[in-house]
């Protein structure tokens, strides 16, 4: 639902039915909805059969890499060793808030996914492993688990089955790149939150040397109702004509829009009606001018590409962009397009994990750069330096993020040059400042004085 | 075996080796900062990115395996490209310190970017400055230059076993860093420094002292304790100014302690034996060696020998003495101090050893005594030769029994001062060449590094010629010819050829070895 | 808007006990607290695995980490004080220095900063007395900072007071959220 808000009637509330329903929390609530009754089949099934479940009903990774879950649960094998899931609510990625919510008002559908996952893949012990900032989320979070305990849920004979569950909470510290599944990893064991060459991938080795799966709250979330309802329930969502990009999605909506909140509809969804329809389309006065609708790593539309789009997987990549978390972030006229990427920039900057030579010092130049054009010290050269350092930044290093760094430069540059061009028509006005070039056509300070 | 092949050379390597690796089996380098043989791998520097046929992204050839069919490109466009692109990132925030940097001349940041790098800079930022550190023992951290390869924080969490380094910070502000109270005094941190591609990390002991190429570089073994690390001396116009070690994957690896780096001093000391002498009634007299031997040769006339040596001395040098100890009924012993062992744990068989020399072994093998004290060693009428042993805590009531007392050396003990009646002066391990014997029975050669002071000569040769003097009808002229009489005299060395041991040595047949796991080979 | 205790690490209180300098450091694992590290400890199969929230536990208490509490975690775990501060100064959330009474952290990513969390900073460095951002107040009450999205995007523009987060903040509502403190 459109949380805060009411819901729209194009929306397809399924994670999102009880947003803002505190009775929803608890495990009465969530019982009383329906809640535990998946697991309990579940855990009656063969973990191969609900691997099968999900695989057949085409439910992709909600956390931005879209990888088929299904699958992703296949390369668990009952081979005997210790087994981990891992579930990912490190929710950083800039215009993404809706795993906060499926927290914070179905703490309890979060660990019906986690604990019937786990199940799934053959593990005993599942992390969610939840950004330390997220006070609430932890909170709601950890007193489910509590309840789950104590009702006999999770534990030695979870709901009776003779199977072990057991759910920790894992709070972490502040860190954007511990949302890549290998640096949570890491973060998990007590290290610095470095994401980890692959090979070895984690389905092989992965915490403590174990196969191991990571999926994110979103994902998980939905695993419960795909095996209550069933695979071919879950594939009426979407396009006709799109079997590849199936289900329900929550976009996370903000930025210069009437209605921001969390929005679940169908895949495949005309983003034109969704933004001018279910989010009440620009502020009174004012007109959107950009829209990045999967999470800042994703390249930026403008209005036309995206009033064009069609809201999965395959539609945005048909736009030039990716789906990717879902963050659909929302700027209009009065925004400053090389402020606001150059800010962008400094989030990552800010972020890098310093290992790869690229991201290190990479992020941090880009970032120095867009700062400098943005105050209005740029020159023309530095266009074509900008676009020289995101190509190589982009695909040669052990994660995403420098990538990630690079695409809002790249799409920004393309699509909002007039921007920048005007940016530096105001440095070729201006003093050079001291140990900074002369920008062109600028008078010398020798001159000036 | 997995077939591929690397810059249109075909290569045949075992599987699961790294494309790096297969590359050097057939010649070709790929650049790289984070790697290193001795380490896990991190693959994080990305310089080592290679354009590998059908896979659309580069692969860091550190971190990807061989596999079967493989057309690696190390020099295509697209991997130029890249690693240009690292080396233009890494220079950013790099400060340009050549000019004053030791690094220079070794430095892989240096040789990449002459190699494959940018010729002009794009940078138009300030550079950022961050003041220098004291990490403790000999290293200082340059954090201005420092790359973030992780070489030495893995290096001491994963091979020392004591993760006192580590890496802080994030982004563009990360740096290596260290806790109060923790640092390098393990005596085997120096490794950080050889470990470091750029000059980042640097010996204080080393500090400005010296242009990397003006060096001049002789393969050689420590003399530090009796694992017998394969080194390099490095001289500057004759001068020793630093000791590195050098690979042998049999007894060190890639490593050496600080105990054996600063080793070093002791071959440059000053107050040496540079003339033959021989004591009259006006003290000490410079003479010619033809005199100094014959009368070294009239002492021991009709005498028992006895022969005080240094566990130092070579395998060439201690036959010798034996020899002579032989041919005079006499006896030979030698004392060797100790200290406290400091294995490297994450290297099989690797330690600073108690025994802080370097021939012991040899000694043993070839029949010397092992002693504590030097009272009771002499009998009266005895001859004392004494070897290039500093006498330390000898005193007069230990020598009187000695009715002469030739010292063969490269300083003057103290106590010999007023009693030596022939001095001959020899060279030290860095000035001549020859063989040592480690703890595990290898037998290994050093060779020469500078040259010897005044007239003093090699080891074997001051002591071929005394044998000669004495009576004895071999005639040395190499010290080849010296280990060749070793190895036909004694049985604990048969089998060997100083022609063949190269650099890497050979096991003595006879070797009181402990074979471990993936030890000695 | 502040809340209730967590299981996972340390107390979540709003405004945790400040200890401005931490020498001699009084050892935190003690009693309860050495009792909940253990239960924390059981859950992984790496004693390093209960780092973070130990570190936690350590910030909770002492509102800082200083460097007696890394030695203190350091031995505990059986790590070295090095590794142990490697981690700490990885994650922004851990402060190697005391801090005002409120931290106040305002969100300034670009999706908040579209929507004009700038003149929030602003409005709340004005209205704390402190000079400048990451400086403590002269009366030692609060310090402001930004951080990098918080994931409340769609409530901009969202903060957090030491551990409490509070939605919707705009320049306008910085004095009533300042006169909720104590």
């Amino acid at each position: 639902m459109g949380y805060p808000h009411k819901s729209h009637e194009r929306e397809s509330p399924v994670l999102s039915q009880y947003f803002g329903d505190p009775e929803a929390r608890t495990l009465a609530g969530w019982r009383a909805r329906g809640g535990y009754e998946a697991l309990q089949k579940a855990l009656a099934m063969d973990p191969q059969e609900i691997q099968t479940i999900v695989k057949d009903s085409g439910l992709r990774g909600r956390g931005g890499a879209g990888f088929p879950t299904g699958l992703k649960w296949s390369f668990m094998k009952p081979d005997g060793k210790t087994h981990y899931l891992a579930c990912n609510a490190d929710e950083s990625e800039p215009g993404t808030f809706k795993d906060r919510e499926i927290m914070r008002w179905t703490p309890h559908g979060l660990v019906e996914g986690v604990a019937l996952a786990a199940y799934a893949i053959y593990a005993e012990t599942a992390y969610i492993y939840i950004r330390g900032e997220f006070t609430e989320p932890i909170m709601r979070m950890e007193a489910a688990v509590q309840e789950a305990y104590a009702a006999g849920i999770l534990g030695a004979n979870a709901l009776g089955s003779g199977k072990r569950i057991d759910i920790h909470i894992h709070r972490g510290a502040g860190a954007y790149i511990c949302g890549e599944e290998t640096a949570l990893m890491n973060s998990l064991e007590g290290r610095r939150g470095n994401p980890r060459i692959k090979p070895p991938f984690p389905a092989v080795a992965g915490l403590f040397g174990k196969p191991t799966t990571i999926n994110n709250v979103e994902t998980l979330a939905a695993a419960p109702y795909i095996v209550k309802h069933g695979a071919e329930w879950y594939k009426q969502f979407g396009r006709a004509d799109n079997p590849k990009s199936v289900g329900t999605k929550l976009f996370s909506v903000c930025g210069n829009i009437s209605r921001p909140g969390n929005y679940e509809v169908a895949l495949g969804f005309p983003f034109k009606d969704f933004l001018h329809d279910l989010c009440g389309g620009a502020l009174p006065g004012r007109s959107i001018k950009a829209v990045i609708p999967g999470g800042s790593s994703v390249p930026i539309l403008t209005l036309e590409e995206s009033e064009s789009a069609l809201m999965d997987y395959e539609g945005f990549a048909a736009v030039g962009t990716l789906l990717g978390s879902g963050g659909v972030i929302v700027f209009d006229d009065k925004q400053d397009m090389v402020k606001q990427i150059a800010r962008l920039t400094r989030f990552y900057a800010h972020e890098s994990c310093a290992q790869c030579s690229q991201c290190r010092e990479g992020t941090a130049w880009t970032t120095r750069i867009m700062e400098r054009i943005s105050a209005g010290y740029g020159t023309s050269e530095d266009f074509d330096t900008l676009l020289s350092i995101a190509e190589n930044m982009s695909g040669k290093t052990i994660c995403v993020l420098s990538d990630s760094c690079a695409t809002p430069v790249v799409s920004g540059l393309k699509k909002f040059r007039g921007e920048f061009e005007a940016k530096i028509q105001i440095s070729r006005n201006k003093v050079a400042m001291p140990g900074l070039p002369t920008p062109p056509g600028a008078p010398s300070r020798a001159s000036a004085a | 075996m997995v077939n591929l092949t690397i810059e249109g050379r075909p290569a045949s390597v075992p599987e699961g080796l790294s494309i790096l690796e297969a590359a050097k089996t057939v010649g070709v380098l790929v650049p790289h900062y984070c790697y290193h043989p001795g380490l896990p791998v991190a693959g994080v520097c990305r310089m080592c990115l290679v354009e590998v046929e059908k896979v659309p992204k580069l692969a860091p050839a550190c971190a990807t395996s061989v596999l079967e069919g493989q057309v690696v490109h190390v020099h295509s466009p697209k991997a130029l490209e890249a690693r240009k692109g690292v080396l233009e990132f890494l220079l950013i925030n790099h400060p340009l310190d050549c000019p004053i940097c030791d690094q220079a001349g070794e430095c892989e940041l240096q040789d990449y970017t002459f190699a494959e790098g940018r010729a002009d800079s794009r940078l138009r930022e300030p550079k950022r400055f961050t003041p220098t550190e004291d990490f403790g023992g000999d290293v200082l951290y340059v954090t201005n230059r420092c790359i973030l390869c992780t070489r030495c924080v893995r290096f001491m969490s994963e091979v020392a076993h004591d993760p006192v380094l580590n890496v802080s910070e994030r982004g563009d502000r990360a740096f290596i860093g260290k806790a109060e109270g923790e640092d390098l005094t393990n005596p085997w941190a120096g490794n950080v420094v050889d470990l470091c591609p750029v000059g980042a990390l640097l010996s204080k002991d080393f500090l400005n002292k010296a242009r990397a190429w003006e060096l001049d570089r002789a393969p050689s073994i420590c003399t530090g304790c009796s694992q017998g690390c394969n080194v390099v001396l490095e001289t500057r116009d004759d001068v020793l100014v630093r000791l590195k070690p050098r690979s042998n994957p049999s007894v060190n690896h890639y490593y050496a302690c600080d105990v054996g780096r600063m080793s070093y001093r002791t071959f440059n000391r000053r107050d040496r034996l540079q003339q033959p002498q021989i004591r009259s009634g006006r003290g000490l007299q410079n003479v010619d060696w033809e005199e100094a031997l014959a009368a070294a040769a009239k002492a021991f006339a009709g005498r028992r020998v006895v022969v005080v040596v240094s566990p130092n001395l070579s395998n060439e040098a201690l036959f010798l003495l034996e020899r002579i100890a032989a041919r005079t009924g006499g006896a030979g012993v030698f004392r060797v101090s100790q200290g406290p062992e400091v294995p490297l744990p994450g290297v099989p068989d690797l330690a600073l050893r108690e025994e802080r020399a370097a021939n012991a072994t040899a000694a043993r093998m070839l029949g010397f005594t092992e002693i504590g004290a030097l009272n009771g060693v002499l009998r009266d009428g005895d001859a004392l030769l004494v070897v290039d042993d500093a006498l330390v805590n000898a005193d007069a009531s230990d020598l009187s029994r000695a009715s002469a007392i030739v010292l063969v050396g490269t300083a003057m003990p103290d106590i010999l001062a007023e009693r030596a009646a022939v001095v001959l002066p020899m060279a030290n391990t860095a000035e001549e060449e020859g063989t040592l014997t480690n703890l595990r029975g290898r037998v290994q050669r050093f060779m020469q590094a500078k040259a010897a002071p005044g007239v003093a000569r090699p080891s074997w040769y001051v002591l071929g010629d005394l044998l000669q003097a004495m009576g004895g009808t071999e005639q040395y002229y190499l010290p080849s010819d010296v280990f060749a009489a070793m190895v036909h005299t004694h049985p604990a060395f048969a089998g060997l050829n100083y022609h063949a041991l190269g650099l890497m040595g050979a096991l003595a047949p006879d070797a009181m070895a402990t074979v471990t796991a993936g030890g000695v080979n | 808007m502040s809340h209730g205790p967590s299981a996972s690490g340390g107390a979540l209180q709003a405004t945790p006990a400040h200890t401005h300098h931490d020498v001699p450091h009084v050892p935190v694992f003690v009693g309860e607290r050495l009792t909940e590290l253990h239960t924390i400890m059981s859950r992984y199969p790496s004693k390093m695995a209960a780092l973070l929230p130990a570190l936690w536990i350590v910030q909770d208490v002492r509102g800082w980490v200083s460097e007696g509490g890394m030695k203190e975690v350091a031995g505990l775990l059986a790590l070295t004080q090095a590794y142990v501060k490697g981690v700490v100064s990885f994650y922004t959330m851990y402060h190697q220095h005391p801090v005002g009474k409120h931290f106040i952290q305002v969100c300034t990513t670009t999706p908040c900063n579209v929507c004009g969390a700038e003149d929030v900073v602003h409005a709340f460095l004005q209205q704390t007395g402190c000079g400048e951002l990451g400086q403590t107040s002269a009366d030692g009450r609060y310090t402001v900072i930004e951080v990098e999205c918080l994931g409340a995007c769609g409530f901009a523009t969202p903060i957090m007071i030491n551990n409490a987060f509070v939605e919707s903040v705009t320049p306008e509502g910085v004095s009533r959220v300042l006169a909720e403190l104590d």
